[in-house]
């Protein structure tokens, strides 16, 4: 199989659980998503290097399929139980128009991943690859801002992880594999602090959204 | 044009009412229930033709000239729609915008003749049903947009027929979107669950069974038939891309769609019984991610 | 040309003769009304002979001004828009005649005719001037009478403020072109639109700034988002023969003056049809989601104004992407789709402004919300409006769906070929546009139709409603069948844009020819579809009737649910048809609502209303001047009111100027 035929399915899983995550309000299907997103990107690097120097690509594959299948969802669904929120209630943006933002984003990507001329290592068609990270990149930064609560912005994090991870993937030749395991550690910790925060939040508040926060100055 | 190019449309005009009848049967396998004779709505049909007919007094000639228009649009829309590889005996290059249109047509004098009646109903529904339609319209119109690059043609006959299991090989996930993203117009439009609850007639919650609640005999029988009909053509659409069987031999790839006509049937009745309606402020969110969907297989093939 | 000029000249004497008749107002109106219809009729054969294929003819006069000169040209482009102006001024003026009679006994109904007359002369006079000078009198001649039209019941405080935003508007857009005119004038050095013509190597930078200014002027005439402010002020505001003539024609003038100019600045570069493309497309789909807010049935048809230029601007975008990528499919459908737009919203948007207006007389009222039921009540205005809303709308088989499948048909050819993203794009977003404008546009009509003319009447007003006499219906049937001629034979049409079109950039009659005559071909195909439509629903209509012959056919009241007591005003009003899509396009819309609800276990009075101001006035406009006038107020100080200090102040600039000049 080529390396196309891989990736396309891939990419598409990707974007596509982007968009679903701008328009799903309940926070377990976000979650969901967001670790769909985080397996299917795992096995992208595995399989399109996979020849080349498999333990390595293997073990990252591993490692962040684990980090973003397992543990994530885990501390995740752990302060949804604590909160008891089911839904994010009033974005600051709506759904449908945060999709259809989503697809302006996906467009302005695709500009961009024609244009960018990116130190491409393999003869992989990489302008699918920049578009689709760059796209759930800016879709998780979006998610991070137009959101309330502390919960949604932990998930808009982990996609901008993944968009970026994405990125990764293109330069994964010339990326040395202790840089990605730090990314990788840098996104586990902060995930892991952020659900602590959160969690502390939820705790103290009885709600977490984050919008109020400004009532704490002083 | 050959002679086979007669079997699409004599297929639905035959068919179409069938297809209602194996949905209702398979939502009541779901339920455990019998359900109704496969045949129930041709019975309809015929009775509701020899019944008389009751109108409102506030109507106008709007109202008796819904079902007509409806009913001679869908018609005209036949002759535009292929069956699986099996052309359509009309075809030319930008023949998908006339079938939109068509359906538009077909829509905007039911929503007259929905306002005709003076009803609040049937304003509700029609105001309901102007949303969605115009919602699903991008949808449909990219997804288009993306098997039209893909085959190179701007007529549905050759867009369908040049989608063979290879094209699903080299561009399975823009066509996986783009069946999606038909899917979900198809039951926005002919307003199935989860958008629309055909089964409920006086709730508040409907969009087509409201609008034509004043109708009887040969009117509704006339709307009914309408209506069966553009669920065909959308499901054509539909199951032509998604079966891509190819023969060559134009009765086995008749069959062939005929078959995936009646599988599209079960499996809406499936969506029916699998799927809650939604409520309606979502369901505005459910097509704008169909378009979503179409901007994404039109991204995936232009590339 | 000596034919249309002796047009002009009469209509213009004709409405001169309205002013002399002075307090008669039938003698105006026969004089005036009567002027115009002769004018109009005699001008349509030099426009019509020269769209279909004629040479082009000219007239050159010297004239006594800094680099003026009464130069006139006929060309396809200008006959082509001529067409439309003329055949729409006529049937406006037989329609006016009857329609200004009620205000007889109030108004000066010769004032009124003069204006109209003078407004028809200088609509003419723009399309037809080759000389920067007379192009630019024609132009404020054609905004002062237009001012003076809209003021037309300048006792309502609304229409005075209306026709205030119209002037400013339109003033600040000529400024715009005057800045374009003399930097086009001093690259050719001469005022004369054949010299700028003949200009080849314009620098890049000042033919993107030059496009830009046309744009910005142009398009306040045209309506183009962010500048259309004063259209939904001005247009309901106009008597609405003038309201038809103001959105069918005169709006068209800022598109045509931005085609004559592309035609000065040589190959454009694509982004020029980038931007073109993002303006249609934001008026396109602002235009028709304020159109749904509204409920003043004419406020609504000049969003729909904006929205129908939106798709002109889009086709004419498409086009000037083809050319300077050298897609000569593209560039041929999307300008004679954008062309072709022109004329069909003339027709459409005509009648359905003539149409309002046979509301507002029958009825007295424009609030949609206390109309309905009227179809009964007016047979032949319902009728005429649904034909036009089918139209604009772009339902088969009328001509709205003829231009926008060329647009269509162009966006999806290139879509299909294999071009670079630059194109791409814009087609794609082109699609997806048209699209949703469509179904919105539907929609709209749909609600602007069903609530006016269907159901029972919402108020005594419309229970109460007369149709109009036979020189208002005229003009809705002339114009009804013209929507059904483009529609249903829209091959010859088509055709005949041809040489319009070989007056664009990049473009010659020779290539356009032949991508025209394929794409006449599939209209054919798709006239044939409609035709079956229209011979299907004959059968139905028989079948039905054989169907019901022998059987009972009986009358009652509307279904309602087991509910005993409906009354009309329980039916859906025009707000609560559209609440669920203003609701869902709530952020840019910004509706506002007042509420009263009903409260305690009796409750008393309680109302509700909902109000859709716009967006840019309020968000940009009324911010912006408002500034200025604070900043401008402080030169007050200036103003004291007496003789003699303004003409020390004259004395003293005298004096500057000469010492300035002398040192």
């Amino acid at each position: 199989m080529s390396d196309g035929a891989v990736m396309e399915p891939i990419l598409v899983v990707l974007l596509v659980t982007d968009f679903l995550l701008l328009g799903s309000s309940r926070f377990r299907t976000c979650i969901k998503l967001v670790s769909v997103q985080g397996v299917a990107l795992g096995i992208l690097p595995a399989l399109l290097h996979g020849a080349e120097n498999s333990v390595r690509a293997w073990l990252l594959a591993g490692g962040s399929i684990v980090l973003k299948g397992v543990v994530f969802p885990w501390l995740l669904l752990r302060i949804l139980r604590e909160a008891q929120v089911r839904r994010e209630a009033q974005p600051f943006v709506g759904h449908s128009l945060s999709i259809l933002l989503g697809v302006g984003v996906l467009i302005f990507s695709l500009w961009v991943g024609s244009t960018l001329v990116l130190p491409a290592t393999a003869e992989l068609d990489t302008s699918l690859l920049v578009s689709a990270g760059l796209a759930t990149l800016l879709i998780g930064l979006f998610l991070t801002i137009s959101r309330r609560t502390a919960l949604s912005q932990v998930l808009g994090y982990i996609v901008v992880e993944n968009g970026i991870y994405t990125f990764g993937v293109v330069l994964v030749g010339g990326v040395p594999a202790l840089v990605e395991l730090g990314v990788l550690m840098d996104a586990f910790v902060a995930v892991f602090i952020m659900s602590i925060a959160a969690y502390h939040i939820s705790r103290e508040f009885e709600h977490i959204n984050v919008d109020q926060l400004d009532r704490l100055k002083g | 044009m050959d002679g086979t190019a007669i079997l699409p449309p004599a297929a639905a005009l035959l068919l179409a009412p069938l297809l209602l009848g194996v949905i209702n049967r398979t939502k009541a396998f779901f339920a455990g229930r019998r359900g109704r004779p496969l045949l129930q709505l041709y019975f309809d049909l015929f009775k509701l033709l020899r019944k008389g007919a009751t109108y409102s007094r506030t109507t106008t000639w709007v109202f008796r000239a819904g079902p007509i228009v409806g009913l001679a649009a869908v018609l005209a829309a036949l002759v535009l729609v292929p069956l699986g590889a099996v052309g359509a005996p009309l075809a030319f290059g930008g023949d998908l915008l006339v079938f939109a249109y068509l359906l538009c047509l077909m829509r905007f004098f039911t929503v007259l003749a929905a306002l005709d009646t003076g009803s609040s109903f049937e304003g509700m529904g029609a105001s309901r049903e102007v949303l969605f339609a115009a919602l699903a319209e991008p949808a449909l119109f990219l997804g288009l947009a993306a098997v039209a690059h893909q085959s190179g043609s701007l007529s549905l006959s050759a867009m369908i027929a040049a989608i063979d299991p290879a094209t699903w090989v080299s561009r399975g996930p823009a066509l996986g979107l783009v069946a999606t993203a038909l899917g979900i117009v198809l039951l926005a439009e002919n307003s199935r669950l989860p958008v629309d609850d055909p089964e409920t007639h006086l709730e508040l919650t409907m969009i087509h069974e409201v609008m034509v609640l004043d109708y009887g005999g040969p009117d509704l029988a006339f709307v009914l038939y309408g209506a069966a009909l553009k669920l065909w053509v959308l499901a054509a659409l539909l199951v032509g891309l998604i079966v891509p069987v190819r023969t060559g031999r134009p009765l086995l790839d008749a069959a062939a769609g005929l078959a995936g006509m009646l599988s599209a049937a079960v499996a809406i009745g499936a969506v029916e019984s699998s799927r809650a309606r939604l409520r309606l402020v979502r369901v505005p969110k459910l097509l704008v991610g169909a378009m979503a969907l179409s901007a994404l297989a039109l991204v995936l093939v232009l590339r | 040309m000596a034919v249309l000029l002796t047009a002009m000249g009469l209509v213009a004497l004709g409405g001169l003769a309205a002013l002399a008749a002075g307090r008669s107002s039938r003698l105006a109106t026969i004089l005036g009304a009567g002027g115009s219809v002769i004018g109009c009729g005699l001008g349509l054969v030099p426009a019509l002979s020269v769209v279909l294929g004629s040479a082009p003819t000219g007239w050159h006069e010297a004239w006594d001004l800094p680099g003026g000169s009464f130069h006139v040209g006929l060309d396809a482009l200008s006959g082509f828009f001529l067409v439309p102006t003329l055949l729409l001024s006529l049937l406006a003026a037989i329609y006016g005649g009857e329609y200004l009679r009620p205000y007889a006994e109030r108004k000066s109904l010769g004032r009124a005719w003069f204006w109209f007359n003078l407004l028809v002369v200088s609509m003419v006079l723009v399309l037809i001037a080759r000389n920067v000078v007379l192009f630019l009198v024609a132009w404020e001649t054609m905004a002062l009478s237009s001012f003076f039209l809209v003021t037309f019941e300048h006792e309502r405080a609304e229409v005075r403020e209306a026709g205030w935003t119209y002037l400013v508007a339109t003033h600040l857009g000529t400024a715009f072109l005057l800045v374009m005119f003399l930097l086009l004038a001093r690259s050719a050095g001469s005022f004369d639109f054949d010299r700028m013509a003949a200009v080849v190597g314009l620098a890049p930078a000042l033919a993107s700034l030059i496009f830009v200014l046309a744009l910005v002027g142009f398009g306040t005439k045209a309506g183009f988002v962010p500048f259309h402010v004063w259209l939904p002020e001005a247009h309901p505001a106009a008597p609405s023969h003038v309201s038809a003539v103001m959105s069918g024609v005169m709006i068209k003038t800022g598109i045509y003056g931005l085609l004559r100019t592309l035609t000065f600045l040589g190959p454009p570069p694509a982004w020029w049809g980038w931007v073109l493309v993002t303006i249609g497309l934001t008026s396109g789909i602002f235009g028709v989601l304020f159109a749904l807010a509204q409920h003043d049935l004419k406020r609504l048809l000049a969003y729909h104004s904006v929205e129908n230029i939106g798709i002109i601007t889009l086709g004419l975008g498409l086009g000037l992407v083809g050319v300077s990528l050298h897609l000569p499919a593209l560039a041929v459908l999307g300008f004679a789709g954008g062309l072709l737009h022109v004329l069909n919203h003339a027709l459409f948007k005509g009648l359905l402004f003539l149409g309002a207006g046979s509301v507002l007389h029958g009825t007295g009222t424009l609030d949609m919300d206390h109309l309905g039921g009227l179809l009964k009540r007016m047979p032949a205005t319902g009728a005429t409006f649904l034909v036009g809303a089918a139209a604009i709308a772009g339902l088969p088989p009328l001509n709205g769906f003829v231009s926008e499948f060329l647009i269509y048909l162009g966006a999806y050819r290139t879509v299909t070929s294999h071009g670079a993203l630059a194109v791409l794009v814009p087609a794609a977003l082109g699609i997806a546009g048209l699209a949703l404008i469509g179904g919105l546009a539907a929609a709209c009509f749909a609600k602007a139709f069903g609530i006016v003319f269907l159901g029972e009447p919402r108020g005594e007003r419309a229970a109460k409603a007369h149709e109009a006499g036979w020189a208002m219906k005229g003009p809705l049937y002339a114009l009804a069948a013209g929507c059904a001629v483009v529609g249903l034979c829209p091959w010859p049409i088509v055709q005949s844009l041809g040489p319009v079109l070989g007056t664009l950039p990049g473009q010659s009659v020779a290539s356009t020819g032949s991508t025209l005559l394929g794409t006449g071909h599939l209209l054919l195909l798709a006239t044939v579809v409609a035709g079956l439509v229209i011979g299907l629903v004959g059968g139905l209509v028989l079948l039905r009737g054989r169907l019901l012959a022998r059987r009972p056919v009986e009358e009652t009241g509307t279904w309602d649910c087991g509910y005993a007591r409906p009354n009309a005003r329980m039916q859906y009003t025009s707000s609560s048809f559209a609440q669920p899509l203003t609701s869902l396009f709530s952020l840019f819309l910004r509706t506002r609502r007042r509420l009263t609800p009903p409260e305690g276990l009796f409750p008393g009075r309680s109302s509700f209303a909902t109000e859709t101001p716009d967006v840019c006035r309020e968000g940009i406009y009324r911010p912006a001047f408002g500034a200025i006038e604070r900043v401008v107020g402080r030169l007050r100080v200036l103003q004291q009111g007496r003789v003699q200090l303004y003409v020390l102040y004259v004395v003293l600039t005298l004096l500057a100027l000469l010492i300035w000049k002398m040192g």
